[in-house]
């Protein structure tokens, strides 16, 4: 493998996992946010052979079963995306607010997306859904 | 046949996207998705410099490095077409815009090669080994600088580096001015924007040389518009030529261009005769996709002593950049024709200078015209109130044009389709509780706290449009299958790339025809899948593009009562819930049915065909014209001169609503770009035509924690200009937004002596308002 090959890159183009996308390639919009061994990563600004032996999740990897996972099915619901560009990146950094706070208020959940851009949204329905999910989940 | 026959309207219900699936499980498709077998990537060389002539280039180092399969430079491509512009002003300067540079460089991020290489990073690293030998020239960045005596010609052969200049009149405006208890004045500017689509543009092109068919997938709003372009561009057969806009990761109106790059990809695809990528960077994408707004506004308004407007005077200096994209000189004449906002006023004028700049062309973005004249209008109205000590409510209420006035010709050729304009501002005022926050205010300054109120009473043109007002045709088509199951396919010409046409569409089929959701699919984005439409754009693909759709159902359920007339035996036939009745005996035939008899065509009915499609184009009779008010409460952090947004309300009257969810989607993310555009967001070019807002850390988009709650609500005024009573909704919440904002900052300081404040309202400038006017 190339040294300097990314992980974006390594997943999109290697592995063929094209859900995460690229949005900016300096660590600014989150469109590449990927779950490494559970912290959510932007892969734009890693090295592929950084995640050698790691443990990666992609919004591919979500769904169990044929299910939604329920921070998927909040974003449906509550009509989260628009382009959906940014949403791999943005349900992966969701989830990551619930693994860690399962209750969040709106402005701990607005920081818990800080990383990540949205530019259709205005992130309203995104904190809904972040909420749904949330309630979903029994907080 | 699971069809189950729907028992209620689905119009006007909050239902989920059906788009969303595929993009929630990220197997959505987007262009850098695409892959092929034996495809080759492209990187392009960019100048560095907004204005040099080329003394030389040499490319063999490129060619040199190991999987670089060839190089293109401006001498290759001389000879295809210009980068289309395709709006016409009398006397337009139209400079020719080469796919690749030839001698000479006019911005920064201009094209000057193409290097295609068996891999995205040899592509990049290759490209750097270009030498270019410049020799620099002095550029100019600035439209007011441009248009000064003795600035460097952008274009040598248009020394003025004016490309336009547009006179509109309409009224008695000397008469109104002499006659006026008061005039007030204001230079007022609408600083140039990055459109920051989350994807940026990409292409990937496959020529397939034996069948001479060349097949574009882009991110494109109008993918139709790409074809035709591109075949005249580069001289192809456009019944050949196949664009696709899979999956579109956004847009705001800068992808509705047809760019260099799409036609530089075809180009080179042919000539490789391979399939080749090209996905642009974020840096590319801030030189190189348009950038929106870039006015300077010098307004007069003249009035009465009780608040009523009686004239309007405004002269635009419109930043062009270095070339014409597509629509770019149009845009500042829809500022004109928005610019009595509205008001009632039948007096004005308007002066549009087009001013060549160094830069990258300014076009549609998020508005397109109509946010820099509402952001114009409605500071001036706010600026009158406080010259004649007037509530800013009230002179609005008093200038507003009246409920019985409609169809309202407007001075500048317009028709106002319909409104009620004094309902959302009472009622954006009624959820404020203004009466009681201008008490709060009153004590909170006493306290030493800045608090301010503002608002905005907008109107939009929206539903583009009547097609002699537009310059590519502005009606739309679609096409609706009935397959022989009773399954249902709508292709549509609009190209929605997040606004969820998928679902609206599939919502007016359902209902029309009496099927379940369930059993339509919308298509659109293939030229070769959909019949030639327009795009996505201007707020009018459901007022539009949903309108067609409307005209074909209502061709097809006359295709079906036919069958049903002749299954049935009988004339006397009702055709509803899915299923065709007849009158007397009560015996009836379901939709399934139908469309089975229809392909199985054992007895045809008479004027009737085999088969169940109906395709339409719909040409709109007028615009329609939206409007709402928003009301924006700040709170000014003297320390640090930062603005925080304390309550946002947003009422907007896009006419009927036919999905709430994604009513509300639209004016949120428009309300954001609004806020983007009064707080923070500024394309910066320094004096030599660098744009050192080049990347997302030093470009400010809104993060979720700088976005407030948006409070929003609608009133509801049918646009009669289609049977859906729609009139749009994409860019409201943009146009509102800004004139809100600063109204309501301007209102926070206006106790320290401060009339007006150009945006971005950024902390330093606030900052500095506030230590000026300091201690009082």
């Amino acid at each position: 493998m190339e040294p300097r090959l990314l992980l974006i890159h390594y997943l999109r183009e290697v592995v063929g996992l094209t859900g995460p996308h690229i949005g900016c390639e300096t660590s600014l919009c989150g469109a590449c946010t990927v779950e490494l061994d559970g912290q959510a990563v932007k892969s734009c600004t890693m090295f592929a052979v950084q995640a050698d032996g790691a443990k990666l999740v992609t919004i591919e990897g979500l769904a169990a079963d044929g299910k939604l996972h329920k921070m998927q099915e909040a974003f449906w619901n509550e009509h989260g995306l628009q382009c959906g560009f940014c949403t791999p990146g943005m349900i992966i950094a969701s989830k990551q607010i619930l693994d860690r706070n399962p209750n969040p208020t709106e402005e701990e959940i607005r920081h818990g997306i800080e990383g990540n851009i949205c530019r259709c949204t205005g992130y309203q329905h995104i904190v809904n859904a972040v909420r749904a999910a949330a309630k979903a989940a029994g907080a | 046949m699971a069809t189950i026959t729907k028992p209620e309207t689905l119009l006007g219900k909050r239902i989920r996207r059906r788009e969303d699936p595929r993009l929630i499980t990220g197997t959505a498709t987007y262009v850098d998705d695409i892959k092929m077998p034996g495809m080759y990537y492209a990187a392009i060389l960019r100048s560095p410099h907004a204005a040099a002539n080329i003394r030389s280039l040499n490319v063999q180092p490129a060619l040199a490095r190991k999987g670089v399969l060839t190089v293109f430079t401006g001498k290759d491509t001389e000879h295809a077409g210009s980068v289309p512009c395709g709006a016409a002003l009398p006397g337009l300067r139209v400079p020719h815009h080469h796919l690749l540079a030839l001698d000479r460089v006019y911005f920064v991020g201009h094209p000057l090669a193409v290097v295609v290489a068996t891999d995205r990073y040899i592509a990049r690293d290759a490209a750097e080994l270009i030498e270019v030998d410049y020799d620099v020239l002095s550029a100019v960045a600035d439209p007011e600088k441009a248009l000064a005596a003795g600035a460097p010609a952008v274009h040598p052969q248009w020394p003025d580096n004016t490309a336009f200049t547009f006179h509109q009149e309409g009224g008695e405006v000397d008469k109104a001015f002499a006659e006026a208890d008061v005039i007030v004045k204001q230079r007022i500017t609408s600083q140039r924007l990055i459109p920051m689509a989350m994807e940026t543009r990409g292409v990937v092109a496959d020529w397939r040389a034996a069948e001479r068919a060349l097949t574009l997938y882009t991110s494109t709003q109008a993918p139709h518009l790409v074809r035709t372009l591109v075949a005249q561009v580069l001289g192809l057969e456009d019944n050949r030529l196949r664009v696709v806009a899979p999956e579109v990761g956004g847009g705001f109106g800068s992808k509705i261009d047809t760019y260099a790059e799409e036609i530089l990809m075809a180009f080179v695809a042919m000539k490789i005769r391979k399939p080749v990528k090209w996905i642009g960077s974020r840096r590319e994408d801030f030189l190189c996709t348009i950038h929106g707004r870039g006015h300077v506004d010098y307004y007069e308004l003249a009035a009465r002593r009780d608040g009523e407007i009686t004239a309007i005077k405004l002269k635009i200096i419109q930043d062009l950049g270095a070339f014409l994209s597509l629509l770019t000189p149009a845009i500042p004449t829809l500022s004109v024709l928005m610019m009595p906002g509205l008001y009632r006023t039948k007096n004005i004028r308007a002066d549009v200078v087009g001013a060549f700049t160094n830069c990258m062309a300014t076009d549609a973005y998020r508005g397109a015209g109509r946010p820099e004249a509402t952001h114009g209008i409605e500071r001036m109205v706010d600026i009158l109130a406080a010259e004649l000590k007037m509530d800013p409510a009230e002179v609005r209420l008093k200038n507003f044009i009246h409920n019985e006035e409609f169809p309202f010709p407007t001075a500048t050729g317009l028709v106002y389709d319909s409104g009620d304009y004094a309902a959302p501002l009472r009622k954006a005022m009624d959820m404020v509780d203004y009466g009681k926050f201008r008490q709060e205010q009153a004590r909170a300054r006493q306290e030493g706290k800045l608090l301010g109120i503002g608002m905005s009473t907008y109107g939009e043109i929206c539903a583009f449009g009547p097609s002699p007002a537009t310059p590519a045709g502005g009606w739309e088509s679609s096409q609706v299958k009935v397959e022989p199951s009773g399954k249902v396919t709508v292709a549509t010409g609009i190209s929605p790339h997040g606004q969820g046409e998928e679902t609206t569409f599939a919502q007016i089929t359902a209902d029309e025809l009496g099927i379940g959701l369930d059993d339509v699919i919308v298509v659109h984005g293939d030229t070769s899948l959909v019949p030639y439409g327009i795009g996505t754009f201007g707020s009018r693909s459901t007022a539009v593009g949903g309108t067609a759709l409307y005209f074909a159902l209502q061709e097809l359920k006359t295709k079906l009562k036919k069958w049903g007339v002749t299954l049935l035996e009988s004339e006397d036939v009702t055709l509803a819930d899915g299923r065709c009745t007849c009158n007397k005996s009560g015996k009836s035939v379901s939709f399934q049915e139908i469309a089975f008899a229809a392909y199985r065509a054992m007895k045809v009915p008479a004027g009737a065909e085999p088969g169940l499609v109906s395709t339409y184009f719909w040409e709109p009779p007028n615009f329609t014209f939206p409007f709402g008010a928003h009301i924006v409460v700040t709170e000014i952090d003297r320390d640090t001169g930062e603005v925080f947004i304390r309550r946002y309300v947003a009422i907007d009257d896009c006419g009927k609503i036919l999905n709430p969810l994604i009513v509300d989607g639209q004016v949120h993310g428009g309300v954001a770009q609004g806020i983007g555009q009064a707080l923070w967001e500024q394309a910066v070019y320094d004096d030599n035509g660098q744009l050192i807002t080049g990347e997302l850390m030093d470009y400010a988009v809104a993060k979720a924690p700088m976005m407030p709650w948006i409070e929003s609500g609608h009133t509801v005024t049918p646009s009669p200009v289609n049977p859906l009573g729609v009139k749009g909704v994409g860019e409201a919440g943009t146009i509102g937004a800004s004139p809100a904002v600063v109204n309501s900052v301007v209102d926070a300081l206006s106790h320290l002596g401060v009339r007006h404040i150009d945006m971005p309202l950024t902390p330093e400038k606030i900052w500095n308002l506030v230590s000026a006017g300091g201690g009082k």
